[in-house]
């Protein structure tokens, strides 16, 4: 678009529109010469806009209030048990752990995978034909349901030849452990990692890989040093968002790693059994503990929904940190 | 070694759909069409028949989804008309009406609103939307005139319509206010140079011109209303009942059961042959339509050629 433009940058600059963005004149700021309707649209516009404000700090509000009124430091630190009133069902310490692992799992899956993916997709890209089909298999995982994905999951880990990733008795794998949650949860992630890389990617300018090649980097090399180090702060916000997406996501869990609510370890060595064996993470706990599972202690959801918006919270503060930074070291100069 | 790795990934989505489907296949073959059509049972008790049958050997299969299909079309259909109505208007106050303090709470609102889990979402439906539907909307009276029929309790369509739609919309927003801003700065120069006052010029240039970004961005939004299982599973009522129209506005009270909220309802059935091929037909049917709803999206995006290279 800009390059059609042939004007040579040396000479006094013509009235261009200066900054970017479009001018805004003095006359066009003020809506008070518009026709009704047009007025009303743009009241419309604040209406909506205000109103997406208020639901925001409704939430966020409701939850700090009712979590921070049942939510209490001994939660953290024990795990579930049954009982009948909500004082005896203890805490959602494995909960929490849980929610830990399946993210570290996912995110150990997903980008590797997705960084590599969009390096492929970006730097090399051939054939063609295969680029397109690559593109189009990454738009259609981050539009199949996750539902759909864990169904997807309960076949191929109760497969004999998975059957080492979680629990069997005499030949029937039973397909629940973290394993499967974790892998399929990097599936989830993956888009999300994939688009932000790529974008990473894309936007360094074509001379700086010249620059490198004239040195005698090769191709490879050229990636590992100059173009993934350059978009590591997208690199990051797509494991964020993707971090995000699986701590999120409870479909996976519930039909994944099963409805308990404490670890339930297979076997005797001291980290794999864990992994293998099945467990819940916050949002099973909540998904469990609201009027409409099978549990029904609301002020432990509560706490555990606090601490899940919490972790969203932090996750989305520090996408804003990584973009402010990336920011303040610069754009490309093209 | 990089391209294999991509073949891998690409080879697992295809066997993803042939899994799906070949694991679907029993109940689409027992019942034809009549899958997608009502009569019979209730869908409940249908696939109660069908999950005891698995003890038995010989099996049922016998179920006609259309309670659940419609409930899915109108809980699906309402949030993305109600949300791509909302979503575009934020979008153009963002890009281009919102003084800039305004712009900088809006942002992070829609980001926040974006990341909220689903679950967080379906427990403030349990604890708060539905209660004070149940309470306060619905009259004694009309709970009393459908009495033995189906209880309204604040579980159902309004409920699950309302929390959809604000779990949507924040995805609708982003995308469309991207499409936005790739608007050239001098199509809208010429227009307000052309004496057009500023509202106008934004409706009919940069809008029109941001037409495959609200493509996009409906498609996106409604895979993930077509998708979403937990928080509905949660709110929608989950009584496969179909709320009609024509009973008047009592409907939008009733309960109701979409797809995907049966999977996760019925998840413990797996254990059982016939139903666990069941609950794959209806994954078939929601990975079909979302692989329908991206193909729609990419013609109607063909046709929207004529600003190419444009968002």
């Amino acid at each position: 678009m800009e390059t059609s433009v042939a004007t040579p940058p040396v000479s006094s600059p013509p009235p261009q529109p200066g900054p970017p963005g479009p001018p805004r004149p003095a006359d066009g700021r003020r809506s008070a010469a518009w026709r009704l309707s047009d007025k009303a649209g743009l009241v419309v516009c604040w209406g909506m806009g205000l109103l997406f404000c208020a639901i925001a700090v409704a939430i966020v509000m409701y939850f700090l209030i009712k979590g921070l009124g049942y939510v209490r430091p001994w939660m953290f630190v024990t795990p579930a048990s049954t009982g009948f009133t909500q004082s005896q069902t203890g805490g959602f310490s494995d909960a929490l752990i849980g929610t830990g692992i399946v993210a570290v799992i996912g995110i150990a899956i997903a980008l590797p995978l997705g960084v590599a993916i969009a390096v492929w997709l970006s730097e090399f890209g051939r054939p063609a034909g295969l680029a397109r089909l690559v593109e189009s298999t990454i738009e259609a995982i981050a539009g199949t349901p996750s539902i759909v994905l864990a169904l997807f999951g309960t076949i191929i880990f109760a497969s004999p030849a998975l059957g080492f990733l979680s629990r069997s008795t005499s030949g029937i794998v039973f397909g629940r452990s973290f394993f499967a949650a974790g892998a399929m949860l990097s599936l989830v992630a993956l888009p999300l990692v994939v688009g932000s890389t790529r974008e990473g990617l894309q936007a360094i300018p074509q001379h700086v890989r010249e620059a490198s090649y004239a040195v005698g980097k090769t191709k490879m090399a050229t990636t590992r040093r100059i173009l993934l180090p350059a978009s590591r702060p997208q690199v990051a916000t797509g494991a964020m968002l993707g971090l995000g997406r699986i701590i999120g996501d409870t479909a996976i869990i519930v039909v994944l790693l099963g409805a308990t609510l404490n670890f339930d370890p297979v076997g005797g060595t001291p980290v794999l059994s864990y992994l293998k064996g099945t467990g819940t993470t916050l949002t099973n706990y909540v998904f469990q503990n609201a009027p409409t599972g099978e549990l029904n202690n609301p002020e432990k959801a509560y706490a555990a929904a606090f601490v899940l918006l919490v972790i969203v919270l932090i996750l989305n503060a520090a996408v804003d940190v990584i973009h402010r930074r990336a920011r303040k070291v610069g754009t490309w100069t093209t | 070694m990089l391209g294999a790795l991509v073949c891998t990934v690409v080879a697992l989505l295809l066997a993803m759909i042939v899994f799906v489907f070949v694991h679907a296949w029993p109940s689409f073959a027992h019942n034809g069409l009549a899958w997608f059509g009502p009569g019979g049972d209730s869908v409940d008790n249908q696939l109660q028949t069908i999950f005891n049958s698995g003890q038995s050997g010989h099996y049922v299969y016998t179920f006609h989804a259309w309670s659940l299909i419609w409930s899915t079309i109108l809980i699906t259909g309402a949030s993305v008309a109600i949300a791509l109505f909302s979503s575009l208007f934020v979008a153009v106050f963002i890009v281009e009406f919102a003084p800039e303090w305004m712009r900088n709470i809006l942002q992070p609102v829609v980001r926040l609103l974006a990341s909220v889990p689903s679950v967080v979402y379906g427990l403030l439906g349990v604890l708060v939307v539905v209660p004070f539907i149940g309470n306060h909307l619905i009259s004694e009276s009309q709970k009393a005139s459908v009495a033995g029929v189906i209880s309204l309790t604040g579980y159902g369509l309004l409920a699950a319509v309302l929390i959809l739609t604000v779990m949507i919309a924040p995805i609708m927003i982003s995308i469309f206010s991207d499409g936005l801003r790739a608007v050239p700065p001098r199509w809208i120069e010429g227009s307000l140079a052309m004496g057009v006052n500023r509202w106008r010029t934004f409706w009919k240039i940069a809008v029109r011109t941001a037409r495959p970004a609200i493509v996009a961005g409906t498609v996106l939004a409604t895979a993930r209303a077509l998708g979403e299982a937990v928080m509905l599973a949660m709110v929608s009522g989950s009584v496969s009942w179909s709320p009609n129209p024509a009973d008047g506005l009592i409907f939008v009270y009733e309960p109701s059961k979409p797809l995907a909220p049966t999977i996760i309802k019925s998840i413990d059935d797996l254990a059982s042959k016939p139903a666990n091929e069941t609950l794959f037909a209806i994954a078939a049917v929601l990975l079909f339509s979302a692989a329908m709803l991206s193909f729609g999206g990419w013609v109607a995006k063909r046709s929207m050629r004529r600003y190419a290279g444009v968002a």
